[in-house]
């Protein structure tokens, strides 16, 4: 049943990779400028430059003294151990998504193409097929265009309640639909014998924790577990029905595209990212991964009484309190566990949460950032999906095979950890995509062409250099 | 072949490698960018130095065999000389990289001492040569096989696994010696590095060459010959002819052909991967196998209908 394939990928996981794909980071700015703070100045009293936690500054300069020892590494380390904290779902995603082109033959077979890259590939002269794909890639990018500014325009005039369903309709085909496809092939690869009844209540199962974890709130490891999951199964998509020169031309001009998108003043994502810090909310979680505990703000409640109680119990997750001593609020712990708070505790210092601490937060004009641990860090799920379409096509169509695979993943990490540093410097959102695919793509060819020749023949004569 | 050999050749040529990678390394992220970019450092080099061999081989003669041999010589001494060029530059990142360090800590001490980083960046360089040179290999012994069929060494998985490790250890070991040569001005070290790398590359020429491709040694071998049997429709879109051998252990249909194949084997050809010129890989991808250890695919004569 799954062999007749979609030709027409619906428009809404376009939008969602293509939108996401150049948000970098939008608190880290503020958090680092903060970190450097406590670092030059440490005994400072001054509480309007802490925009993460609302507590009282005893209990910040506490924190600082906790890791006064180890501050000459803060900074550093701050950057070391969250470019681990990036590498890590990147890998994970990369894996999954080389593992499966390795083993599952449908996503390497060619049934057809999308209706967004309508020109074929199988052309008699070079000539033509580099002409089709100029021209698939052209609408591609195109359509990304208009999307993406559509997004901003809803996102703009606060059309949250459209933004939502989009999202929503979008993580929906993609965790109940494309996962079945998924599922149904990798049983016919290891020839799995399955029952339709099995194999709802499995897609529903996992569907539906998907749609909480992702929309709603649910543990991190699981909410983070599900974003990989479905930018791999997006990555696939890609593999699947992009003929090849447009996918690595599709490639380098959205590294272009992000590259624009992001930096220019009228560039429509950071038109987004801008509007955003101006109203103090946090971007759509569906199509950012965050390597920190992120949160849902409720952006469609225009209710002042929906909103406050809301806030109550989003700066109640916020204000990073161990043991609450309102009973209230300690029913709605926001899903935390034990363990997560005492993890976090271990790491900021015990702090008590009383009322009139949640009211001083409520009063802070600037603390509606639901970002509430100050090393946060976020990428786009388009990143991931790029990233994984460049590595998976590499290990698809590679003559080099593992050997190209290897080194374009080593380029795409080279260029994430570069794209970071630029971040520690700059201290703004920045694209991720351009530099870890141009890495790539350079990699990719030149592995394929230049290194594979000299590596079989060194083989052949048992060289090892 | 099969997952015997892969994995005993993984561990071989990995095994101590990610032992020191676990215990020593994946603790800290700082160590563990310092590895990915060392790593990087040694791919750019590769890269370099096979843009220039291929420059060479292309302006040559192809047919020329002696010349083609000689240009991947004077490749191999150009890679190696690219590869310490590479480590050196490496090691004046890391100095600025420390300078850095130490300007943002308060104490004017950093994290990580430069012998850390010299160690570290040794293992970097040597797990990306080792994965370079073993993991198609490993791939290849994935699948269906039989090594040295045509009278080569039967060994030929096993030295190179050994090879590799010994490689990741050499590696490890120029790059603490390439570092402290550096720090301490001592260039008699950094010499010793590049004449010890140019001796290990050069010494394996001359030693065990890979298998013939003489067509004389080829006939001496008496081959039984059988016919390859067509694959059952259920599998046709399975990736390669190889995965019986992941999976025969697994149960499934063929603990059921395999008894009925060795009913029956008795003359029959096997087809040669030699003359098809490409090998189904594992999982699915088609890979132009360079013919230098003369796999044969043996197939089990097994009647198959197609269902």
């Amino acid at each position: 049943m799954s062999e007749e394939s979609e030709e027409s990928v619906p428009l809404l996981p376009l939008q969602q990779e293509s939108m996401a794909s150049a948000l970098f980071n939008t608190d880290q700015n503020d958090n680092s400028e903060r970190r450097r703070h406590d670092n030059s100045e440490r005994r400072r009293n001054d509480n309007a430059e802490s925009e993460t936690n609302g507590q009282p500054q005893s209990n910040v300069q506490q924190v600082v003294e906790q890791d006064e020892e180890e501050d000459e590494e803060l900074t550093l380390k701050y950057g070391a151990k969250h470019v681990i904290m990036l590498f890590v779902p990147v890998t994970l995603c990369m894996v999954v998504v080389v593992a499966t082109i390795k083993s599952v033959s449908f996503y390497t077979r060619k049934d057809g193409q999308l209706i967004y890259t309508p020109f074929t590939e199988d052309t008699e002269t070079v000539g033509q097929r580099a002409l089709n794909s100029i021209l698939n890639a052209a609408i591609m990018i195109s359509v990304i265009i208009v999307m993406t500014i559509l997004l901003v325009v809803l996102y703009k005039y606060r059309c949250y309640k459209v933004i939502h369903g989009w999202l929503i309709i979008s993580s929906l085909l993609l965790l109940f639909f494309f996962s079945f496809i998924y599922l149904g092939e990798v049983f016919k690869t290891y020839n799995v014998a399955m029952d339709y009844i099995t194999v709802a209540l499995m897609i529903w199962n996992f569907g539906v924790v998907g749609m909480i974890c992702i929309h709603w709130k649910g543990p991190l490891r699981l909410q983070q577990a599900y974003l990989i999951m479905i930018s791999a199964l997006m990555a696939l998509v890609f593999i699947k029905y992009l003929p090849e020169w447009t996918a690595w031309l599709i490639l380098a001009v959205i590294s272009v595209y992000d590259l624009i998108a992001v930096l220019c003043p009228k560039g429509p994502l950071r038109m987004l990212v801008e509007t955003a810090q101006e109203r103090n909310e946090t971007l759509f979680p569906a199509l950012i991964y965050s390597s920190t505990m992120i949160w849902l703000v409720n952006m469609a409640e225009e209710d002042p009484e929906a909103q406050r109680k809301s806030k109550n119990s989003t700066s109640d997750k916020q204000a990073p309190a161990s043991r609450t001593q309102n009973e209230d609020a300690e029913a709605d712990d926001g899903g935390f566990s034990q363990e997560w708070q005492q993890q976090r505790d271990n790491r900021i210092g015990p702090i008590e949460s009383t009322p009139e601490s949640r009211a001083a937060v409520q009063a802070l004009p600037s603390n509606s950032q639901t970002s509430e641990d100050p090393e946060e860090l976020k990428l786009g799920l388009g990143d991931f999906i790029f990233y994984s379409v460049l590595v998976g096509k590499a290990s698809a169509t590679a003559s080099g095979d593992w050997n190209t695979t290897l080194a374009c993943f080593v380029a795409i990490l080279i260029g994430l950890c570069l794209t970071l540093l630029l971040l520690a410097i700059f201290k703004k959102a920045l694209p991720a995509l351009p530099i870890s695919i141009t890495f790539g793509l350079v990699f990719y060819f030149a592995t394929d062409n230049l290194v594979q020749p000299f590596m079989d023949q060194l083989a052949f004569h048992q060289f090892y250099i | 072949m099969t997952l015997a050999v892969f994995f005993g050749c993984t561990f071989i040529a990995f095994g101590p490698a990610f032992g020191l990678f676990i215990f020593t390394i994946a603790r800290d992220p700082l160590r563990i960018i310092i590895l990915i970019a060392g790593a990087f450092f040694w791919l750019v080099s590769l890269l370099l130095s096979s843009l220039i061999w291929f420059i060479a081989v292309k302006a040559s003669d192809p047919q020329d065999e002696r010349l083609q041999k000689g240009l991947l010589i004077f490749g191999v001494m150009f890679s190696v000389l690219l590869q310490e060029a590479f480590r050196f530059l490496y090691y004046k990142l890391l100095r600025k990289a420390i300078e850095g360090l130490v300007a943002l800590s308060e104490d004017g001490c950093s994290p990580i001492s430069i012998q850390q980083m010299a160690y570290v960046a040794g293992v970097g360089f040597g797990l990306m040569s080792g994965a370079f040179s073993m993991i198609n290999l490993l791939a290849d012994a994935l699948g269906p096989g039989t090594v040295g069929i045509h009278g080569d060494s039967q060994l030929y998985f096993l030295t190179s696994a050994f090879m590799t490790m010994v490689l990741i250890f050499l590696h490890t070991f120029w790059g603490i010696l390439f570092f402290h040569g550096c720090e301490h001005r001592r260039w008699w070290e950094i010499t010793a590095v590049v004449i010890m790398h140019l001796t290990v590359s050069g010494l394996v020429y001359g030693a065990e060459q890979a298998p013939s491709q003489d067509p004389e040694a080829l006939q001496d071998v008496p081959i039984p010959s059988h016919p390859s049997p067509p694959l059952p429709s259920w599998r046709q879109d399975r990736a390669s002819p190889s995965l019986q051998y992941l999976f025969s252990w697994t149960g499934g249909p063929w603990p059921a052909l395999v008894g009925q194949a060795l009913g029956s084997i008795c003359g029959s050809q096997p087809t040669s991967v030699a003359e098809t010129g490409s090998l189904q890989r594992p999982f699915g991808s088609l890979h132009k196998t360079p013919q230098f250890w003369g796999t044969q695919l043996c197939w089990p004569c097994c009647e198959l209908s197609p269902s």
